[in-house]
């Protein structure tokens, strides 16, 4: 898997004004591999998303990403909370065209070749009774196709999302995940997708990237959630519940840190009875 | 109303409501709108340094422009957007005051920089708007993808490798441009109105990007001929008309919105 992984991440250190936010990170994931980044609040999974991507220089470490050869860029992103204007003219097809050619200078000139591409991909990411609307008339699961679309319609060989099942209902969930489960198979695109909560993504998961504590383990799923492999990494015990085929990660010593932070506050404690 | 001595006037108002049609559309996009102000602004006082030291008032006014753009993307690097923007105008309107203290003949002139002269366009000024306005079109068609994925989301467009700084910075040079390009001919105050009433409306009225970046155009040059047409009839002010019909223009396009109003979602 070394020579052919489609991301190899090794040794990767990143402070923010002499912060830590990652230190000594290593996982590989391997082409058309599902694999979820999961990590409590401020674990540093944006950071390491946008690190992959190039937008953040780390301190130190390797981060190889398996280009295609095309010379162009081989990650597709699809970053966190994007807030789009209701009344920017563009429709969800010109976005996904965007994906395509976003960074070409000059205007589009009409190109059958490219449009066949993009209705491919409108289709593939079952866009295609939205296709012609505005984009900021789609609701939160129709925006989030069109940014899968727009992310994928290079062919990647690896996919990164951050926290795309945020602020969507349980529906849209479900149909995100099923979606990009199919699209990874499909298209031989390995993803790496962030969240808080892991349990919608454990039917299609192959690998977990598990952060905390600026550190991270990888492995299958079963090997990484576990309360020894956990409490390790946290450097404090925490407790890992399975209830009716879902995980529950109780990692938070939010009581003792609030009476901590309560008691270093007296105008405060006075008035908690 | 079409004598000569109106054609200066009908030849360069339509060359400023071009420009400013295709500027003002990304102006509108990328929420530009308060930098839409102060460049024109800020550039006046670029004219008053040209009357006291007795220079171009043209060049004045670019290297104002100019000294906007890289103060304003200076400034941006410690400050939030709007904070940026503002703070180059209270310098930039600092030194305006200065320089108008310093000379006694221009109150007239200070007026037409303003709310604009397009009656008394002279001849000299029009291979100068020519040049400068066709800089800011080539300028805003060459970057029309990286400036319609940076609007849409700075975050894909960085991801895309646009460079969110440049494209900031080359943005603001596409303004200064178009601000030296009209503010003779209508003046700091209406440049602004130009910029953005008929972009704001062009969005409503389609979906496609090309469509309604033409559209602006469109309603830009209705706007300021109308203007022409009615300050010449009415012998009211220009700057009025371009003010009242780029609010017409707004009016218009929300009412025709295409696909019904916004769903709340």
């Amino acid at each position: 898997m070394t020579d052919a992984a489609a991301l190899s991440v090794a040794g990767l250190g990143i402070s923010f004004s002499g912060r830590q936010i990652l230190k000594d990170v290593e996982f590989q994931v391997a082409p058309g591999e599902f694999c979820a980044l999961i990590g409590p609040n401020g674990s540093g999974k944006t950071t390491l998303l946008k690190a992959i991507v190039g937008l953040v220089t780390p301190d130190s470490g390797r981060i190889a990403v398996d280009a295609d050869g095309s010379g162009g860029t081989s990650v597709g992103y699809v970053p966190q909370k994007i807030s789009l204007d209701a009344h920017i003219p563009l429709r969800a097809r010109d976005v996904v065209m965007l994906g395509l050619d976003g960074a070409r200078l000059g205007v589009p000139l009409p190109s059958r070749a490219r449009d066949a591409r993009v209705e491919e991909m409108l289709q593939a990411v079952g866009a295609g009774d939205f296709a012609d609307r505005r984009i900021g008339h789609l609701s939160g699961g129709q925006q989030q196709r069109i940014l899968v679309a727009h992310a994928l319609v290079r062919r990647p060989r690896l996919l990164l999302l951050d926290e795309p099942l945020a602020n969507l209902d349980v529906r849209s969930v479900a149909e995100i995940v099923a979606l990009l489960r199919r699209l990874s198979l499909q298209y031989q695109t390995a993803i790496l997708l962030s969240a808080h909560d892991m349990n919608p993504l454990l039917p299609v998961m192959d690998r977990i990237v598990y952060l905390a504590n600026c550190c991270a383990v990888s492995g299958k799923a079963d090997e990484v959630v576990r309360t020894e492999v956990l409490s390790r990494l946290y450097g404090y015990h925490v407790d890992v519940v399975r209830v009716h085929g879902r995980v529950v990660v109780i990692a938070a010593h939010e009581p003792e840190e609030i009476r901590a932070a309560l008691a270093r506050d007296p105008v405060h404690t006075a008035e908690i009875p | 109303m079409f004598a000569s001595f109106m054609a200066n006037a009908w030849i360069v108002a339509t060359m400023v409501a071009i420009v400013a049609g295709i500027v003002g559309f990304f102006v509108v996009l990328r929420r530009a709108a308060f930098a839409a102000h102060v460049l024109p602004l800020g550039a006046f006082p670029g004219a008053a340094a040209a009357s006291v030291l007795g220079g171009n008032e043209l060049l004045g006014i670019v290297a104002f422009s100019a000294l906007g753009v890289l103060g304003i993307s200076q400034l941006q690097r410690w400050e939030r957007r709007e904070v940026a923007t503002a703070l180059w105008l209270a310098v930039a309107l600092a030194l305006g005051t200065l320089f108008l203290s310093m000379t006694r003949r221009y109150s007239q002139g200070v007026y037409a920089l303003l709310f604009g002269e397009v009656f008394g366009i002279r001849s000299a000024l029009i291979a100068p708007v020519a040049v400068l306005g066709a800089i800011a079109i080539t300028a805003t068609l060459v970057l029309f993808r990286p400036l319609l994925l940076d609007s849409l989301s700075p975050e894909l467009g960085e991801a895309a490798g646009t460079g969110r700084g440049r494209i900031e910075l080359a943005f603001l040079g596409v303004l200064a441009l178009c601000t030296a390009t009209a503010l003779p001919v209508v003046g700091a105050l209406m440049v602004f109105s130009l910029l953005v009433g008929p972009a704001s409306a062009a969005r409503f009225l389609s979906d496609r990007p090309l469509v309604a970046l033409t559209l602006s155009v469109v309603l830009s040059l209705a706007t300021v001929w109308s203007a022409i047409a009615l300050s010449y009839l009415s012998n009211w002010p220009v700057g009025f008309f371009v003010g009242v019909l780029g609010g017409v223009c707004y009016a218009t396009g929300r009412l025709r919105q295409r696909g019904g109003p916004v769903p709340a979602h």
